[in-house]
């Protein structure tokens, strides 16, 4: 299954690969959801949702809906 | 040497330190207004710099970048487009935080694209040190082609250095720091071709943006080079990129950041404010906390005003030679005024809470923390905000339901902000509940009166949560949910701004609620104190004849005369013409003219009541509230204000849509008619039902 920011889980962090413009409104991108971009996750709203992330240095809360569709590889946790 | 002026605009993603670095450098020296025809607030200052110029400084709204996806990112295009505006910078300031320097510089380049001298602000540079961040200064300003004023306008710091900079503006040069038309060379060079007078990048976004631009035919531009709506997507993320691109490289040598220094206390307080118990034990707390001092230290100053607006009136009238002037004044004008006043308190105190959770980073995690519940209802975490500054007021309550991205979301939240209980039921619920409530305690320390008011509060949210999920399932259209949020990182609120913005806010209500309730007034002083007719104007006569057979004394003759008058008056004879309609929920044709007069704006009720008793008394000293106490209905004997009638009242006022400003707002916001006429409609036949079932169980 490909990795998405919605099957990320508290405190991984992740490279953005791909996604679907029309899906993802613009201003993510001006926050700096871009590919290439570090994510990392840094909560989880009460519920499961909305997502709150560190994008490339930006903090921002996105729903899963969106999450679901912004593909990204994992960055394997050493420590 | 003569006064030269210059514009100078600021501009600067949210959450940068904008507002303080506008507030550092012009003080109080400000004014709030509107944009034309639509509601953005505009603010500018003035300040007077090096040399005898003076800046008129106008602080943009937040944008996070020149693609507008809002109205208030609009106002910024459409200046910054348009050479013949007479507020046209001369010069830009972009105002960045030195920790978010990569995303904060992307509307940077963009203005840069737009060959406007711009300054950059890197404010909150007091906080480098605890974070670890070096800066190379001349590198940055050499690459960005520009000046760098390192600012903390938190400690005051650099304004003086950003000061001389935008004085000596003109040392700036134009040139953009990057070629953005390499996305697309072919588009671009056609573009280039057609119109060669034109700035590239502007004609980018006329093309790309829902702007009025006032000096090109856009449909010729669109019609010739227009691409599909996915197409153009596609280009602006390639320009996001490329933009992104060029940050990057600059600030792998500008910008060094230490992160073994940089300890983020951030995540220990998420951890606690977005807990899944605490968060919202917290949240609980603090919207208790709020009403409570709202109303516990709200009474003191109320209560010296509202008895000095008594005694004023009956200074006036009876320092005064008694006329007509005197009467309008005792009897219109300062009732009117005094009813305005009374808000002052509770709103100030309302807005600098308000702002308080805003400056300090906490409404974001409220959203947060919100989303998934209020999404059940069809609302979103953003809607949150409007809904709790919705008890101050419904109009900066609707104006902040902009940041929310889904259209459906916002305009659910829009139509049910209303139904919060805004400031101005409180006067009515008030005065109504201390007349049929009895003042008693239940166990030993709950307050039957207060408790009657919090579920007062309490039914306006539910009705506002219960609107919105029906209004949710019966709208059937559906818009694109986005939701983005920014996750400041946490400030200790400043104390210029919190209180500028208090004042600010706290002027712009009174006077414009000031206005129509001081013009209401004189009109309903004008209308009971005149009438048509001999029943109006022959009342002594028609007083004499009736009671021929029995003797009154002076007094008792006078007030007969005076009730006579008024039943005959312009006013009486319209509110008796509504009294069937009203009759069944317990009202007289007196508090039918007050319901007339609430659809202008609510606060008005008490106001009304005031002058419609006011009138002909010669009792000036009793309080609006003892008068009210001594009305009897004149069929049965029973006073007016009885317990069913009182409650029916509340209701009404709970749910009637009874605000002009709030239909004129929905209207702007919702740019349509069909939205507010449906919240008259709608809102106002619930006050109705409910209120006549309530007095019909009652009575």
């Amino acid at each position: 299954m490909q990795n998405t920011i919605h099957t990320l889980k508290k405190g991984e962090k992740a490279i953005i690969k791909d996604f679907d413009i029309e899906l993802i409104p613009l201003k993510l991108l001006e926050m700096g959801c871009l590919p290439g971009s570090l994510v990392e996750l840094l909560q989880v709203a009460p519920f499961g949702d909305p997502l709150y992330l560190d994008i490339n240095g930006s903090h921002v809360a996105i729903r899963i809906e969106t999450a679901r569709e912004i593909e990204v590889e994992l960055i394997q946790n050493n420590l | 040497m003569s006064v030269q002026n210059i514009n100078v605009a600021l501009i600067g993603n949210p959450n940068t330190g904008k507002t303080s670095v506008f507030n550092q450098l012009t003080g109080l020296n400000q004014q709030v207004g509107n944009y034309p025809g639509i509601t953005v607030e505009k603010k500018i200052g003035f300040c007077k710099l090096p040399n005898n110029v003076k800046a008129n400084i106008l602080d943009l709204p937040g944008t996070y970048s020149l693609n507008a996806s809002s109205m208030d990112e609009s106002v910024v295009i459409e200046l910054l487009l348009n050479k013949n505006d007479k507020l046209y910078p001369d010069v830009a300031v972009v105002v960045t935080d030195v920790e978010n320097l990569k995303r904060n510089l992307l509307i940077y380049t963009q203005i840069k694209d737009l060959e406007i001298p711009t300054i950059l602000v890197i404010n909150m540079s007091d906080r480098m040190e605890r974070k670890g961040i070096s800066l190379d200064i001349p590198y940055l300003e050499n690459k960005l082609k520009t000046k760098i004023a390192l600012v903390s306008s938190r400690k005051g710091l650099g304004i003086e250095e950003l000061k001389e900079l935008i004085v000596s503006y003109k040392n700036i040069t134009h040139e953009p720091c990057l070629n953005a038309s390499v996305i697309d060379p072919e588009y671009f060079e056609k573009l280039r071709k057609a119109f060669p007078n034109q700035l590239m990048y502007k004609l980018w976004l006329v093309i790309t943006q829902d702007v009025n631009f006032l000096n090109l035919d856009r449909n010729e531009i669109r019609s010739t080079f227009t691409k599909s709506h996915s197409e153009l997507k596609r280009l602006q993320q390639k320009e996001t990129i490329k933009r992104y691109q060029f940050i990057n490289d600059v600030l792998k040598e500008g910008l060094k950041v230490d992160a073994s220094m940089a300890k983020d206390i951030r995540a220990k307080i998420d951890r606690v404010l977005t807990h899944k118990v605490f968060g919202y034990v917290i949240f609980f707390a603090i919207l208790f906390l709020i009403f409570q001092s709202i109303f516990s230290w709200s009474t003191i100053p109320m209560d010296f005003i509202d008895s000095t607006f008594a005694s004023l009136s009956s200074w006036v009238a009876a320092e005064l030679p008694s006329g007509i002037l005197t009467d309008l004044l005792s009897q219109g004008i300062i009732p009117g005024i005094g009813g305005v006043i009374i808000f002052i308190p509770q709103i100030a105190f309302l807005f600098l809470f308000i702002s308080i959770l805003e400056e300090s980073g906490y409404m974001s995690r409220v959203v947060f923390l919100m989303d998934k519940i209020m999404r059940k209802f069809g609302l979103s975490g953003k809607s949150v905000v409007p809904l709790i500054s919705g008890t101050a007021c419904a109009i900066p309550a609707i104006m902040a339901t902009r940041n929310i991205e889904n259209w459906k979301e916002r305009l659910i939240t829009i139509l049910v902000t209303p139904f919060t209980t805004c400031s101005a039921r409180l006067p009515v619920y008030a005065i109504i509940i201390s007349l049929v409530v009895p003042s008693k305690r239940v166990f030993g320390f709950l307050n039957v009166q207060g408790l009657t008011l919090m579920a007062l509060y309490v039914l306006g949210f539910f009705t506002a949560i219960l609107s919105a999920y029906i209004l949710n399932k019966v709208l059937k259209f559906e818009s694109k949910t986005y939701f983005v949020v920014e996750m400041p990182s946490y400030k200790m609120p400043l104390f210029k701004n919190v209180g500028i913005n208090v004042v600010e806010k706290t002027k712009a209500f009174i006077v414009g609620a000031g206005k129509i309730i001081l013009a209401i007034s004189v009109i309903l002083w004008f209308l009971a104190s005149y009438g048509p007719g001999k029943e109006f104007n022959e009342a002594e006569t028609i007083v004499k004849e009736r009671f021929a057979n029995t003797t009154l004394d002076e007094t008792q003759f006078e007030n007969e005369v005076n009730s006579q008058k008024l039943e005959n008056s312009y006013i009486g004879l319209m509110g008796r013409a509504i009294e069937p309609a009203i009759q069944p929920l317990g009202y007289d044709w007196k508090i039918g003219i007050a319901l007339i007069s609430s659809f202008a704006a609510r606060e008005v009720f008490v106001g009304t009541l005031a002058t419609i008793y006011s009138v002909g008394d010669t009792d000036n000293e009793s309080t609006i509230k003892s008068k009210m106490q001594a009305e009897v209905r004149p069929d049965t004997g029973k006073k007016v204000f009885d317990f069913a009638t009182g409650i029916s009242l509340l209701l009404f006022y709970a749910f009637a849509m009874q605000c002009a400003s709030t239909l004129a707002i929905t209207k702007k916001e919702t740019n349509s008619w069909k939205w507010p006429a449906m919240q008259l409609i709608f809102m106002s036949g619930l006050a109705y039902f409910t209120a006549l079932i309530a007095y019909q169980l009652l009575k």
